[in-house]
């Protein structure tokens, strides 16, 4: 188990390094840079500012250094905050982040958890096509789309959930959350039917009915943990998605979050700031992933036996 | 008082293609203490009539149309779900086919052994578990105390049907139906299950109704046979009566199916067409990992023109020395010739002219025939890849395979979907031909059949083998079976070669203990003789 991990966080350290490089030179490739401006600049001002950020090395040695860098943990100064660094300015927006991201996959799971099942008792009736259908539709519908329409209808219309902020006013958390898990429930409902039509046609699932289980017993005890299987193996693209997804939200909802940072730093040409990001959520998102296959093997017995087997 | 009285049952399904009548109109009695068996082939409607008893049947597309079935007073048909939910797995408890898929492979055994009787008696936990350990004693499980925390998947093929037996005791059924339970086990342990269930049902006093598609598998422990075919009864009585004096033909003809000659095996022999010598093959090496030595120093030959039965139980390493012959799996040590060359030697464009020569046939005939060819594309393929016709040719060889296998010309555009599972072995036995090979492997090609498909496939590879001078090895878990096709018997237990001889030497004066352990479990001894 513990060799099993340790060879996933190993084979992460060269994804992570792809990411960082990829990334250092594309934001570099890109016109402008963080101190151009409309205003006429002094040419010693600039240079004196490219020297301290060392922007007037060549690439290379850059690179280097800011691996040199990373590799004792620090991400280096921001280039737009004068005087904060970016690994502040990751703690400062990533509670709200992670906060939001984990009320859209609590969303996520309920929602899409019921449909899923709920269709998968019944299918091709009423019971199934219903949910499937707002599946389908949650699917297609973009979070930009419906965001402001959630905001129109229960905000304006109805008054009944204010329109932005977070943590702010009472209620205020609802929206933002519904906006972004939305998308994610509709996922999680069609892996999740079936995932339980397929587990629901087992021989096992006869031999409980044959033990004179009644039906939602059935279901709780015999078929949910296979069936659900397919679903927690999505959890971990799916946080990556909240995660890059988390932007627009925040964005829409002007929610002081990492997202916010992370477009703002890209207006800006913020390279250490993008940079940081970047790496900071692609680091996340490998573990989460690691951690989503995890829980679906545990959840194996089977699988769980050979994680155990290969010290 | 019978246990339970079913009278003029009728379910029928009704699918887009119409109405089918599953069960037409069967009446038969179950007494306590007895075991009933019920007779028939795939799509006879034995399994459906007793599932359709408790409710099991898919409805709709399943429908029960009439009838009554009595069971200690109540009309099983009229309850309602919830009724009948308090009698399954109470009063009246079912076993299953297949026991690696019917038990739930997220729960512990345990946990599964104790579920009937919390939710029907309301027993608290710690007495539950305790009652559990004791029938898992009782079934023949060894260690309960430890195994009752293991997953289905840590145990066999057998221990896992003997879970399942004791799940339904647990609540002391008066009735228990088990539904073909031995058919996916091999023939050692299909004899201890069935002397398990006799046993059981004697000690307990249940009434049993036990299904099968093998009237072999019933013949020591039925008291009463119902024959079953296309949804009708058309033979029932006791014991003795069906097997010694059956009326309807189709009754004896499924007699007449169970495999029960000895081949008569000329004195001439002839030279060795393979030679295996000191052969190992392992599986799983690694630097820290100890090998599964699947096939041990084996020697043996082959004789052109023979059929050797090669006999042994699941993990015996058959299949594997079959394989290894064909070069499909790796060998690790020893030598295989054929014909004089050392096929371990080969390589690419001389292995692939071996491989012409050999070819295996399969268990099952559902998996190993793609379903996207027609059976004019399967048997042309081989045809044309070897290059034995030519494009203008190439129908005329398709179709007199169909006549070798004895498939009707007509059938040559259709997909394997459409065929029975005897029709499509014999497309599968029309593949391997269609080479013109000297040697066949066929790897237990008639355990996923019925009975009566199971002798016809058996002659036709007889004939098949004399017409087209092949030399064989038929792979297969059934002694009866090997007996009644081969001229020697090769015995295989833990990859070693255990015992060799002629089918009637080995039968008569069998010189090992594993050897007589596997003649004393093929079914239906005693009446068959």
């Amino acid at each position: 188990m513990l060799r099993f991990i340790f060879l996933r966080l190993l084979q992460a350290i060269p994804v992570i390094l792809v990411v960082i490089t990829v990334t250092f030179f594309l934001v570099r490739a890109a016109p402008g840079g963080p101190f151009d401006s409309d205003k006429a600049v002094m040419p010693e001002v600039k240079a004196a500012l490219e020297a301290q950020y060392r922007l007037d090395l060549p690439i290379s040695q850059q690179y280097f250094a800011y691996l040199g860098d990373l590799a004792k943990g620090d991400l280096g100064p921001s280039f737009k905050y004068p005087g904060r660094d970016v690994n502040e300015l990751i703690s400062a927006g990533l509670p709200v982040t992670a906060e939001l991201g984990a009320y859209a996959l609590l969303v996520a799971l309920i929602l899409g958890g019921l449909a899923g099942i709920m269709a998968a008792l019944k299918p091709n009736t009423a019971q199934d096509y219903i949910p499937m259908s707002f599946a389908m539709i949650g699917i297609c519908m973009p979070t930009f789309l419906l965001g402001p329409l959630l905001v129109l209808v229960f905000g304006i219309y109805l008054e009944w959930l204010p329109v932005a902020g977070w943590g702010d006013i009472p209620g205020d958390k609802i929206l933002p959350s519904l906006t972004l898990g939305a998308a994610y429930a509709a996922y999680i409902a069609r892996l999740g039917r079936a995932g339980m039509l397929e587990v629901m046609s087992q021989d096992y699932i006869r031999t409980a009915r044959a033990k004179g289980l009644p039906e939602w017993r059935i279901v709780v005890k015999h078929a949910l943990r296979g069936g659900m299987i397919p679903v927690v193996a999505f959890l971990g693209p799916a946080f990556a998605g909240l995660l890059a997804g988390s932007f627009v939200v925040e964005t829409i909802f002007q929610i002081p979050g990492l997202g916010r940072f992370y477009v703002q730093a890209a207006f800006n040409r913020d390279y250490t700031m993008i940079l940081g990001t970047t790496v900071f959520l692609s680091t996340l998102i490998i573990l989460f992933n690691l951690l989503a296959d995890i829980l679906a093997a545990w959840m194996n017995p089977r699988l769980r036996a050979q994680l155990g087997e290969s010290k | 008082m019978s246990l339970l009285n079913v009278q003029n049952l009728k379910v029928s399904f009704h699918t887009r293609n119409g109405e089918v009548k599953a069960v037409d109109d069967i009446s038969f009695t179950v007494e306590t203490g007895k075991i009933t068996a019920i007779i028939g082939e795939s799509g006879s409607g034995k399994s459906v009539a007793c599932y359709s008893l408790l409710g099991l049947i898919p409805t709709p597309p399943g429908k029960i149309e009439g009838g009554s079935a009595v069971f200690e007073g109540n009309d099983l048909l009229q309850l309602s779900e919830a009724e009948l939910r308090h009698i399954r797995g109470r009063d009246i408890a079912m076993i299953f086919q297949d026991p690696m898929t019917c038990l739930n492979p997220y729960m512990t055994v345990g946990h599964q052994l104790m579920e009937p009787i919390i939710y029907h008696k309301g027993v608290a936990k710690k007495e539950a578990r305790q009652h559990a350990i004791e029938l898992m004693e009782e079934v023949g499980i060894r260690d309960p105390d430890s195994t009752i925390d293991s997953y289905p998947h840590e145990f066999s093929g057998g221990m896992r049907q003997r879970v399942m037996i004791a799940m339904a005791l647990i609540n002391e059924p008066k009735l228990l139906i088990a539904d073909e339970p031995t058919t996916a086990l091999d023939v050692t342990i299909q004899a201890q299950i069935l002397k398990l269930m006799a046993d059981l049902q004697k000690k307990h006093s249940i009434g049993i109704i036990f299904i099968s598609h093998d009237l072999a598998v019933v013949a020591d422990i039925a008291d009463q046979i119902i024959v079953m075919k296309k949804g009708k009864i058309v033979e029932h009585g006791d014991r003795q009566k069906i097997f010694k004096n059956a009326q309807h033909p189709y009754t004896r003809s499924l007699l007449a199916a169970i495999p029960a000659g000895t081949k008569v095996v000329s004195g001439s022999q002839s030279e060795a067409l393979i030679s295996i010598r000191n052969l190992n093959t392992w599986f799983g090496q690694g630097k820290h990992k100890e090998p599964v030595k699947a096939i041990k120093d084996v020697t043996l030959d082959i004789r052109r023109g023979e059929i050797l039965g090669l006999v042994g139980e699941s993990g015996s390493g058959k299949s594997t020395l079959g394989r290894s012959i064909l070069r499909l799996v790796p060998i690790t040590s020893g030598s295989i010739s054929f014909d004089g060359v050392d096929l371990t030697e080969l390589q690419g464009k001389d292995l692939k002219k071996m491989r012409r020569r050999m070819q295996m046939i399969f268990q099952d005939p559902y998996a190993s025939l793609n379903p996207r060819m027609s059976v004019y594309d399967t048997l042309a393929e081989p045809l044309l890849l070897h290059k034995i016709e030519t494009k203008k040719t190439v129908e005329q060889g398709v179709l007199k395979l169909m006549d070798d296998v004895g498939l009707a010309r007509a059938f040559v555009r259709k997909y394997p979907h459409e065929f029975s599972g005897g029709q499509r072995q014999r497309i599968a036995i029309g593949r391997a031909l269609a080479t013109r090979p000297e040697f066949i492997v066929a790897d237990e090609p008639v355990s996923a059949l019925d009975v009566t498909i199971q002798a016809q496939i058996l002659d036709l590879m007889l004939d098949l083998g004399k017409e087209y001078g092949l030399t064989m090895l038929f792979v297969s878990h059934d002694l009866a079976v090997v007996k009644h096709i081969a001229d020697r018997i090769v015995v295989l237990y833990k990859g070693e070669i255990v015992e060799q001889g002629s089918g009637r030497d080995l039968f008569e004066n069998p010189q090992q203990e594993y050897t007589r352990q596997l003649l004393q479990s093929i079914p239906g001894r005693a009446l068959l003789g």
